[in-house]
């Protein structure tokens, strides 16, 4: 039986890498019919821009998935070879199943975007196809390479472990190589359309593809996109995990997928504290490349967006440090750190409110007349960059001390010089503090382009700050005295329902700054370049696009959700496969935090 | 008093002190649009403060599971059953009652201009553009004193004397004209910003903005352009307010 199941997952490759064939050995046929054909033809009933939009962010979710997860899983992996602790072993294995699960889904889902690009928007197609022909062979090759790693990575585990486990993980590291590298040639064709260059006033290549590759916005796209797939791996493999969490049957699930869950959110925390960086770099890109645009998307129509975005990021803020705060109880020796809880939520609480209000306010008439002005006195002091920059580093600060609280719940140091390092560490987290609100507050003083400029002030004071904490920690604690093992599965229940909803957040929240990104254009397909001439070129009102994201959510957890199930069917009744016997985690020693 | 240390009434507490902050605290009032969002995250802090860990969950819980389920408490139950839907009912009365005036509404508080414009016929690239008068340093009183008066007998009726967007019209206009005063105005925006503005008022504005939201006329058939120049370097002087400067592109590109 076991050797059907390998077949038919041998076929199910077979069967993708088929599709991949088809589809891209037809491009060039397809995209000279092109040129006799309509600009545009219209899908049935919902329209060709829903149905492109629809099966492009779902395409995206998946391919976040399965390019983030394994950038983790090979790093858990190494950790587990180099301390021969099989557990992190397992969990790597657990987090490339998950991989596994869902990477049929996400070359379908791409070749069923391609083939509604070409059938439905075909003027719009060759075009890309005249600037990047070259790039789509390189793309077939590294999506095979791709292919043939992973499925080697997976089905590989017991055939290259003992002496040969080097070369297994070596396949890891190959397979998030390749996977970054086919990352990075998609984000090219979607980052020309916003920033488009190399080309000349037609449209026309000028020389050399690498010019339209490496436009103004493919780099920060590069950057962004790749920390984030890591936030949003760690946040769906946590989600698993809740979810087998509530639904173990016995105290050892219930403490391996804790603990499972713990690390799927301590990676995403990780990538997660960077990640306003990124995006901020991004921005700035965008302004760089056309003022308009960056208009359009900060102060524009677009402006409203970022509210909403500031209140899932609040959100995901507060999530991800109560599920630190609910964790530390199943930690002897955290009750001495509870009394930072109420400050640190305090701290949290004070920066969403900021970081949440609008530059321009919801107002009546008579709450203008009331105010003098359509700007509030008061209240308009936290709608600018200023006061957000100022916040968000404060809340990555508070954030990333939940973490050392955490880290260090369990353990006292015995290093003769712990009380001194303590008191750097807490010097280091105060004097970033203090520069980053210098700043915030100078920034109200000087002329905009010398408060842009202070963000990075503030982003190198907190960056510098982790780095001297986390310098200093891990020597001390080090050999550290231990007050008790983490009572893995203890924790309560309701902490699960928070990862599930962080994974939640997480994507509803890419479906929506993705729509601001693509929406940035608004008639063009390629921005000043080639005209939206459809008649769905109108840009959707921000209420239209939020339930177009919503849907594409939740179809996307009732994927993910059917995967997983159809992927744990195959689990059943044989609980040592692939030779992962699932470790006991129960009382394990919180060596892994 | 053991009251005074239940989880529930420390709840109730911070929210009534922070609905009291957020509602009287500031003046002049905030809107209620950022009172309800205010007080929506401060009860989800409230939820995960009684929350974050499990005695301080089960001291949050005790009454409310005391009033719904002992029978002592039947009196206060049949109260709330009628006191909550009766509360929740006023709420959507006041949400969905007519009121005398226009809901509030979304606006862009700075509509993304075009990359050029066609003055008199004449093409002005409103991307990078600098104000060309301030080459000339020699003449800059001479340019502020013009545009002031350009500003004395065109603007001011709406924008006021005080630049403060407090001018005898005002009143009359939703949205008000643009107080230059506050930072978050002229001090954030490129000169070529405020010359399309000026010169497209408000049947030039982009679609995201509504031709309603501003009754400003379109002033490139009243002013030339070196008028038009004239007032922004006014209305920057005036205010004591600078220009923001156009960003030079990173490299690499």
């Amino acid at each position: 039986m076991k050797g059907l199941g390998v077949a038919r997952r041998w076929a199910g490759l077979a069967l993708t890498v088929l599709v991949a064939v088809v589809a891209l050995t037809a491009l060039p046929a397809i995209a000279q019919d092109a040129a006799k054909e309509p600009a545009y033809r219209s899908f049935p009933v919902i329209g060709s821009r829903l149905a492109v939009w629809g099966v492009a962010q779902l395409h995206l979710n998946f391919a976040a998935f399965i390019l983030g997860c394994p950038i983790f899983a090979v790093i858990i992996e190494i950790i587990g070879w180099r301390t021969r602790d099989e557990r992190y072993d397992w969990l790597a294995h657990e987090f490339v199943k998950l991989t596994f699960a869902a990477f049929s889904t996400t070359a379908l889902l791409g070749a069923f975007l391609l083939f509604l690009f070409v059938g439905y928007y075909p003027k719009f197609w060759t075009y890309m196809t005249s600037i990047f022909f070259p790039t789509y062979g390189v793309y077939a090759l590294l999506f095979f390479a791709e292919t043939f790693i992973v499925y080697l990575w997976y089905y590989g585990w017991d055939w290259l472990s003992g002496p040969r486990k080097w070369i297994h993980v070596s396949l890891g590291v190959l397979s998030n190589l390749v996977g970054t590298a086919i990352l990075f040639v998609a984000n090219s064709w979607v980052t020309f359309m916003i920033s488009p260059a190399g080309v000349d006033e037609a449209g026309a290549l000028k020389g050399s593809v690498w010019a339209a590759i490496n436009n103004f916005t493919w780099m920060p796209i590069n950057i962004h996109r790749l920390i984030a797939n890591i936030v949003f791996g760690g946040t769906i493999a946590a989600a698993y995990s809740a979810f087998r969490f509530l639904s173990a049957r016995t105290d050892e699930e219930r403490a391996r997928y804790d603990w499972m869950g713990y690390v799927g959110n301590f990676v995403a925390l990780s990538a997660f504290i960077v990640l306003p960086f990124a995006g901020y770099w991004l921005g700035r890109e965008i302004y760089a490349f056309n003022q308009t645009m960056g208009i359009t998307m900060m102060g524009g129509f677009m402006s409203w967006l970022w509210i909403v975005q500031a209140i899932l990021i609040g959100v995901l803020f507060l999530g991800f440090n109560y599920y630190l705060w609910l964790g530390m109880e199943r930690i002897p020796g955290s009750e001495r750190y509870r009394k930072f809880v109420p400050p640190m939520l305090f701290i949290l609480t004070i920066g969403f409110i900021v970081w949440a209000t609008p530059r321009t306010l919801v107002v009546t008439l008579d709450e203008v007349r009331a105010m003098g002005g359509t700007h509030h006195p008061v209240i308009g002091f936290f709608g600018v960059m200023s006061a957000k920059n100022t916040v968000v580093n404060l809340m990555i600060l508070t954030t990333f001390l939940s973490f050392v609280l955490y880290r260090r719940a369990n353990r006292i140091s015995v290093k003769p010089w712990a009380r001194t390092g303590m008191a750097v560490q807490w010097a280091a987290l105060f004097v970033a503090a203090a520069i980053v609100v210098f700043y915030g507050v100078y920034g109200y003083f000087v002329e905009s382009i010398v408060r842009i400029g202070f963000s990075v002030y503030q982003v190198l004071a907190v960056l510098s700050c982790i780095l001297i904490v986390m310098a200093i920690d891990i020597p001390m604690f080090k050999g550290a005295r231990s007050t008790g093992t983490i009572r893995w599965g203890t924790i309560a229940p309701r902490s699960q329902y928070v990862l599930i909803l962080l994974a939640v957040t997480f994507t509803w929240l890419m479906g929506l700054m993705g729509f601001a990104r693509s929406g940035i254009r608004q008639h063009w397909h390629v921005f000043g370049v080639l005209r939206d001439t459809s008649a769905e070129a109108v840009t959707p009102a921000l209420g239209y696009a939020a339930n177009v994201i919503t849907i594409v959510t939740i179809v996307f957890f009732a994927l993910v959700t059917f995967i997983f199930w159809l992927g744990g069917l195959g689990e059943k009744g044989k609980a040592g496969a692939h030779g992962h016997a699932a470790p006991v985690i129960a009382g394990a020693s919180g060596g892994e935090d | 008093m053991g009251f005074l240390r239940s989880r529930f009434f420390h709840a109730v507490l911070i929210l009534a002190l922070a609905f009291c902050l957020f509602r009287f605290g500031i003046r002049p009032p905030a809107p209620w649009s950022v009172i309800r969002l205010y007080m929506t995250v401060v009860l989800l802090a409230t939820l995960i403060y009684v929350s974050a860990d499990s005695d301080s969950w089960r001291n949050f819980v005790r009454p409310i599971r005391s009033t719904l389920m002992d029978p002592s408490q039947r009196a206060l139950r049949y109260a709330l059953m009628v006191v909550i839907p009766l509360l929740l009912g006023y709420y959507a009365y006041t949400q969905a009652a007519a009121r005398p005036q226009a809901p509030p509404e979304l606006r862009a508080v700075h509509p993304a201009p075009p990359d050029t414009i066609q003055l008199r016929g004449k093409p002005i690239n409103i991307s990078g553009a600098e104000n060309p008068l301030r080459k000339d340093q020699a003449s800059f009183k001479k340019h502020v004193a013009a545009g002031g008066e350009i500003y004395i007998r065109n603007c001011m009726y709406c924008h006021g004397d005080n630049l403060d967007g407090q001018g005898h019209f005002a009143k009359g206009f939703n949205p008000p004209p643009a107080n230059f005063q506050d930072p978050g105005t002229i001090a954030m925006l490129q000169e070529a910003y405020l010359f399309w503005r000026i010169a497209k008022g408000g049947p030039g504005l982009p679609k995201e903005s509504t031709p309603w939201n501003s009754v400003m006329p379109a002033w490139e058939d009243r002013l030339s352009e070196e008028q038009i120049w004239q007032v922004i370097m006014y209305l920057y002087d005036a205010t004591g307010q600078q220009p923001r400067r156009w960003e030079t592109a990173s490299g690499g590109h």
